[in-house]
């Protein structure tokens, strides 16, 4: 594949979700923990995702106090943890896939990590824009806290993901949006990561709220694990996040039929954002 | 003496690392919880379950025979150990469980290590008739089964954590996700002073009764303040408790003892202060016990309730301002300390007060002290089976 030029990583986001948009569909956002199930695996598996539909990949960064998440990322970052993957790695295969394929790539993790990067978090910012990455994505650091994060990235033209949750008041909305950059995350529920039956009863209504105060789009993610949560997300949001379903598709095939298995099961769910 | 850039900030430390969905569950936390200490009517409440419930004040205890057997003048025990459950954490369980019902959340989370504020927490929630799930990690339903049991005989329902290293840091990782869950409906009832704003403010200003009545006992007792005040510190809700009437008191010298392990130098210890960095954990920005990829460490201590990777944002502060002076006691130390106190007063401590106990000695050979108070912030019972495992009395 052709090396993109120097797109700073709010373009490389904006270009992604601007071609899903053209197409008419809605974007794939994928998440996998990196160093699951084993560290060889990863490169695969992000490529798997990207040629099942993917349009921005999420490479977690593996913590040891996940509490954002629920029991499948949790086990998917203890094993990660336990072959030793660091940040520095989650950077190289970010710089790996960003080459090979011109991926559009967030490293997502806890603050802890980050903050502890050798050389501090400008540094991390100088490495990951280096490496071709778009953003992070910090699931335990509110705006209140984000201050030195965002000087750090933006002087990268890397953006900070922000997530809203239904529960964030239209108030703490019409104040927090209008900031954002890349794209808005939406949490389609009350509670941690995981696969789920059905989504949340309110999401449309949450996302109509967030919609008020930005033009930016708008990604729903968590619990989303099947076609039908796609499909009822068309017309109300641009994008949806799939992590846990993505891993547990991994988890559930035999070791050699993986990347097929991810590929099969993200470009399901892809089908189904298509009008 | 401390910087508070802004509410829930001591200096570079403190702040709200937490999922959004939990943004506002703490402003609200926040606001209910000053409007309760500005309402005359809920004191009045506190202060009377405190006193006919908890059995407050607390003695303070002159300990002479021990101060004998360490080289001090004098030492006067603050004995939270005949509070009602048996350690300090009723203090604070009781006023957020009255918190809780004053908001209208009739479900209340808590996580627990060696189960004391577990059973804390079960109790406040049986006396106001509110539902309650404690968290607890696996290793620690098997090194407290006593306290399992006293849990579910209060009403409360115990749910074993297997994730990461099944104990304290872990429980608190599960009841952050209960509540991230169940928000809407739920009450987190945090067991020190520890993660997001408010809860270090709040679970201190809850046991700051122990630093007021500790005062106010002192001055009768002695004429004077006591020259060193000592606790233990695993988040440091006693100790910050105790400290709080003492920290304006140029004069009284303020110790606080972590958890020493087998040792700093073994790795294998619970001293975030002594032995730890700057990182972000349940969602404070703390000192901690982490590698150098912010991955954090497992712990180790004899005490269960010290056996935790962080400390109370507020004593990362008093620690970096030199306003309290803190050490480690290994769990050879503390288990000493233990049996030295029981032979010499009759009073079998906690192990958390027995690292506190244990740096009686050195503060005597320090010279100066002639008056110290110690928090004896839990009693030993729940420790028996540990400390005879560990050969105690030989």
């Amino acid at each position: 594949m052709t090396v993109s030029t120097a797109a700073t990583g709010t373009a490389r986001i904006a270009r992604a979700f601007a071609r899903a948009r053209d197409e008419k569909r809605l974007a794939m956002v994928v998440y996998l923990t990196v160093g699951y199930p084993d560290r060889a695996a990863t490169s695969g598996l992000l490529r798997a995702a990207l040629d099942g539909g993917a349009d921005v990949l999420e490479l977690g960064v593996p913590f040891s106090d996940p509490l954002a998440d629920g029991a499948t990322v949790q086990r998917a970052s203890e094993i990660a943890l336990r072959q030793g993957i660091s940040l520095a790695e989650c950077l190289a295969e970010a710089a790996t896939i960003v080459r090979d394929r011109d991926a559009t790539v967030l490293l997502m993790g806890y603050a802890n990590p980050f903050l502890q990067y050798r050389g501090g978090l400008n540094r991390f910012a100088s490495d990951a824009a280096h490496a071709g990455a778009a953003g992070i994505i910090v699931p335990d650091l509110p705006s209140e806290e984000s201050a030195e994060f965002d000087a750090a990235l933006d002087s990268q033209g890397l953006a900070r993901i922000d997530l809203y949750a239904p529960t964030t008041p239209d108030e703490r909305l019409a104040r927090l949006v209008p900031h954002a950059r890349g794209f808005v995350y939406c949490v389609s529920l009350t509670g941690v990561t995981g696969a789920r039956r059905a989504l949340g009863a309110d999401v449309a209504e949450f996302v109509g709220r967030v919609r008020r105060h930005t033009s930016l789009p708008i990604a729903v993610g968590f619990g989303i694990s099947a076609p039908e949560h796609v499909a009822s997300l068309r017309g109300v949001a641009d994008a949806v996040v799939v992590g846990s379903a993505a891993l547990d598709a991994v988890s559930a095939a035999p070791a050699d039929r993986r990347a097929d298995a991810l590929r099969a099961f993200v470009s399901s769910l892809a089908a189904a954002g298509r009008a | 003496m401390i910087t508070k850039t802004r509410p829930g900030r001591y200096g570079e430390f403190g702040g709200q690392y937490l999922p959004e969905t939990l943004m506002p569950a703490v402003a609200e936390l926040e606001a209910a919880w000053l409007d309760a200490r500005a309402d005359a009517e809920f004191q009045r409440e506190l202060a009377r379950v405190l006193r006919d419930w908890v059995g407050r004040p607390t003695p303070l205890t002159d300990a002479p025979r021990l101060a004998s057997a360490v080289g001090l003048s004098r030492v006067l025990l603050k004995r939270e150990d005949l509070a009602h459950t048996g350690a300090h954490k009723i203090n604070s369980a009781v006023g957020q469980a009255l918190l809780a019902k004053r908001m209208g959340k009739r479900r209340i989370v808590a996580e627990t290590g060696a189960g004391q504020h577990g059973v804390a927490s079960a109790a406040a929630c049986a006396l106001l008739g509110l539902d309650c799930v404690v968290y607890m990690g696996s290793v620690d339903v098997r090194r407290q089964q006593a306290n399992v049991f006293r849990m579910k005989l209060l009403g409360a329902e115990v749910r074993e954590v297997d994730a990461g290293s099944k104990t304290l840091k872990d429980a608190v990782n599960e009841a952050i996700r209960d509540w991230v869950t169940n928000v809407r409906t739920t009450y987190y009832l945090l067991g020190s002073a520890i993660g997001p704003h408010p809860y270090p403010a709040m679970v201190r200003d809850f046991q700051t009764v122990i630093g007021r009545e500790a005062r106010e006992q002192c001055l009768a007792r002695l004429g004077d303040l006591p020259d060193v005040v000592v606790a233990c510190v695993g988040g440091g809700s006693n100790a910050i408790g105790i400290f709080s009437a003492f920290i304006d008191d140029a004069n009284v010298k303020l110790v606080g003892v972590e958890a020493g392990g087998e040792g700093i130098a073994s790795g294998k210890h619970a001293a975030s202060i002594v032995g730890g960095s700057v990182g972000v954990l349940h969602g404070s920005r703390t000192l901690v016990l982490q590698d150098e990829q912010g991955q954090i460490r497992e712990t180790h201590s004899v005490s269960a309730g010290l056996d935790y990777p962080g400390v109370g944002p507020e004593h990362a502060a008093l620690g970096q301002s030199g306003r309290v002076r803190y050490v480690a006691r290994t769990d050879r130390e503390a288990l000493d300390a233990f049996a030295l106190l029981s032979r010499t007063e009759g009073i079998i401590p906690a192990l958390e007060p027995a690292h506190a106990i244990a740096e009686l000695s050195a503060i005597a050979k320090d010279g100066a002290a002639q008056n110290v108070l110690v928090c004896l912030s839990g009693r030993g019972d729940k420790d028996l089976e540990i400390v005879m495992r560990e050969g105690v009395i030989r």
